[in-house]
């Protein structure tokens, strides 16, 4: 298929795979972390890792919008569903996650008006088409969702929409790459950089990670061969010394980014001053809320919210796993009290989390490699 | 616990334990929709609820048809099955809830290698239901049952007040006579068997999410429902050496064959490149981030084969109108027991795992 398979050629691979072991020095480990959980799927999904050299370790970073989630979010979210005027507007991958009352599916079959969306503006017609009912849709994502949520914020107002809000739970990815990068418990060699957020941020904001702390990113695109050749591009600069942000992706995304869409966001939405990750704590300016101009869209504003900070399950250890400072198969309770069947934390849940994507996709390459000779 | 970190090899060998752990326990207090998806949650519900109170020999194998002996040991075998359709849209590409109730029951007697003779035919319909509509799909209904050559035989209505039932919702039932005498099933798949797929992956499920019109693809997909006892029955004929069938339907062809992996404590391995998936649904389902190995299909098939009749068998899919696109899709190993892996095109590997959730509701 076109616009496919030029991106999946098992013999462009392979050469790309070779040039790969050609630059791994003798004796030395790395450690790159792929930080968008688009990237971690289509690593699983197409078995990416059975092609790079035992030495290249990928660490699936928190760039999935589900699994970042705090679950005293989740909770609120579920405090809207259960609104009686309420029809509460969600993508499918926040269905089950877990809160400290279930899930949106459990209130759903208590009840609950949960509908699943495939976009903001579905969400929209929906307020359209229930004017007596209340519409809440739940906003999630990084750069590369919140710029829909904005141009349909922007509609409600020009239709003038008055049955329609926004719960914002938009993240900005580089707060959290600086937050990585400053926890000590970490020891990264380089970052694949994020596809789509880029595409709307463009290059720039990615500067201090190359010139600040020494470490090469490449912007890679979703294909596998998009991620092979990333991992070529960041071995590369490792090899001939350079810190540099590169642009794998160069088919889509601009340096300067996509200012319409800033645009858009910038009218709709603001930095909060801090904003709770799962298993990151509270990370400063890492989030979006809307504008006071849009306070009658805002369901934070309309509604009373819990607003209560749950602790993470203790067992939990999605922090951990988020940050790359273990696999998912280190976790205690991986496989045994946390399966995709019945998540306990957000990385079970998205096919974008590290935790899901191992377990339904990965476990046996993990396997296997164990067991060939050396 | 504490004190001894478990080893890579150690987790997942405790995963792969619980997963061929025949019982699955059903721990939810509500019935919700994934229950009713066709994977994890729905072998829970069936297999903690329904098996433990009803067990029986015929139910046991929990196969798409019960097959029965009629009238002592040299009587004739007979297979049963029953099949309840509540697809939304009603009318969708392709077909309509009429054509698929009639064909989804055939299918089931045709997997287990059976002629259908008769079926039956149960209504519930919403108050309010256009009697056009109801009209149009007794039509196909009659038209199904005519191009599959089976009778309805017996029939009920029963009506709901409006708000109670999604316009109109169909239950059907069949019976078929097996005419040979091979045991098909998993206990007969031995490693080295080969896996065959009449036809192209996804289209049904495709069609219908496209139809729904929430999605806004200008793609017209149309549902592959079609009755398969004829292909069935012109593999029969190539071959005494089938070993199992299952039509491909909710959950898709990765849900039934790990079914037979599970239950045959064998190793499936796929090969992407082999199988078959149709340009535009490829298309779609790249666009909307679903697997088309998850995906119902209504008119499809997949067998597994001895090695040396697999050849036979190929030639025979091919040759019959609805098998124009069949291929060997993967073979069977001895491990890892019960796993269905995938052999990338891309030149890695990875699990098929059971579907936990379903991404389309409400497709058969």
């Amino acid at each position: 298929m076109r616009f496919v398979d030029e991106y999946r050629s098992p013999e462009l691979a392979r050469r790309l795979a070779d040039e790969i072991s050609g630059l791994v020095e003798p004796g030395r480990r790395y450690k790159l972390m792929e930080v968008c959980g688009g990237h971690t799927h289509a690593i699983y999904r197409h078995g990416v890792e059975d092609l790079l050299p035992e030495a290249i370790e990928l660490v699936h970073g928190p760039g999935c919008p589900v699994c970042v989630i705090p679950m005293g979010r989740q909770d609120d979210a579920i405090a809207l569903a259960e609104r009686p005027e309420v029809v509460f507007a969600t993508f499918g991958d926040m269905m089950r996650v877990p809160s400290s009352r279930g899930s949106l599916l459990d209130a759903k079959a208590r009840g609950a008006d949960v509908r699943m969306v495939y976009s903001p503006l579905d969400a929209l017609k929906l307020a359209r088409e229930h004017p007596d009912r209340e519409v809440v849709f739940f906003a999630i994502g990084f750069e590369t969702t919140a710029p829909a949520t904005a141009l349909t914020l922007l509609r409600a107002r020009a239709e003038g929409v008055r049955n329609f809000s926004v719960f914002a739970n938009h993240v900005t990815i580089i707060p959290a790459i600086r937050a990585l990068l400053d926890s000590p418990d970490l020891r990264l060699d380089a970052f694949i950089g994020p596809g789509h957020v880029s595409t709307v941020i463009g290059l720039r904001p990615y500067r201090f990670i190359a010139r600040d702390y020494g470490k090469p990113v490449v912007v890679s695109g979703f294909e596998p061969l998009d991620v092979l050749q990333g991992v070529q591009m960041v071995m590369r600069q490792l090899a001939e010394g350079r810190s540099q942000v590169e642009n794998q992706y160069t088919r889509v995304v601009r340096e300067e980014g996509n200012p319409l869409a800033m645009r858009a966001l910038a009218e709709t939405m603001e930095l909060r001053t801090t904003f709770e990750w799962r298993g990151l704590g509270f990370i400063s300016q890492s989030a979006l809320k809307l504008r006071e101009e849009f306070a009658q869209w805002d369901a934070e504003v309309r509604y009373e919210l819990p607003g209560v900070r749950v602790a993470d399950p203790k067992a939990c250890q999605c922090g951990e796993v988020l940050k790359g400072v273990i696999k998912p198969w280190e976790c205690k309770v991986f496989g045994t009290a946390c399966t995709p069947d019945r998540p306990i934390g957000t990385c079970m849940v998205s096919s974008e989390g590290a935790c899901a994507a191992y377990y339904n996709y990965g476990r046996h390459a993990g396997r296997r490699r164990e067991r060939a000779p050396a | 616990m504490e004190g001894h970190a478990r080893t890579e090899e150690e987790v997942l060998d405790a995963i792969e334990r619980r997963r061929r752990r025949p019982r699955r326990k059903l721990l939810d207090d509500r019935i919700t929709l994934a229950h009713g998806a066709g994977g994890k949650s729905t072998h829970a519900l069936i297999e903690s609820l329904f098996l433990e109170q009803l067990r029986n020999p015929l139910l046991e194998p929990l196969a798409d048809s019960a097959v029965l002996r009629a009238g002592g040991a040299s009587g004739p075998r007979l297979a049963f099955t029953t099949d309840s359709f509540v697809v939304k849209p009603l009318f969708f590409p392709g077909g309509d809830i009429g054509e698929l109730a009639v064909n989804g029951t055939v299918n089931d007697l045709a997997m287990a290698g059976a002629t259908p003779l008769c079926l039956s035919a149960g209504f519930i319909v919403e108050e309010g239901l256009p009697v056009e509509d109801l009209a149009r799909i007794a039509a196909s209904m009659g038209a199904a049952a005519q191009a599959a050559g089976v009778d309805v035989a017996a029939g009920d209505t029963k009506v709901v007040e409006r708000g109670k039932a999604d316009g109109v919702y169909v239950n059907t039932s069949g019976v078929g006579i097996v005419e040979h005498e091979l045991e098909l099933g998993p206990t007969a798949i031995r490693p080295g068997d080969r896996v065959l797929l009449s036809g192209t992956l996804a289209d049904h499920g495709m069609a219908i999410m496209i139809a729904r019109g929430e999605l806004e693809l200008e793609v017209e997909l149309e549902s592959d429902t079609a009755p398969l006892h004829g292909i069935v029955a012109a593999l029969l004929a190539a071959t005494d050496q089938v070993r199992a069938l299952r039509d491909p339907t909710r959950g898709g062809l990765a849900t039934v064959l790990n079914e037979l992996a599970l239950a045959s404590e064998t190793a499936v391995v796929l090969d992407e490149r082999a199988l078959p998936v149709g340009a535009e649904v490829r298309g779609a389902c790249e666009i909307l981030g679903i697997d088309p190995l998850y995906v119902a299909n209504e008119g499809k098939l997949a067998a597994v084969v001895a090695p040396e009749a697999a050849d036979a068998a190929l030639a025979a899919l091919l040759a019959h109108p609805l098998g124009r696109d069949a291929a060997i899709v993967g073979e069977v190993r001895d491990d890892p027991p019960g796993m269905v892996l995938l052999e990338t095109a891309f030149g890695g590997s990875r699990v098929v795992d059971v579907l936990t959730g379903d991404p389309l509701p409400r497709i058969c």
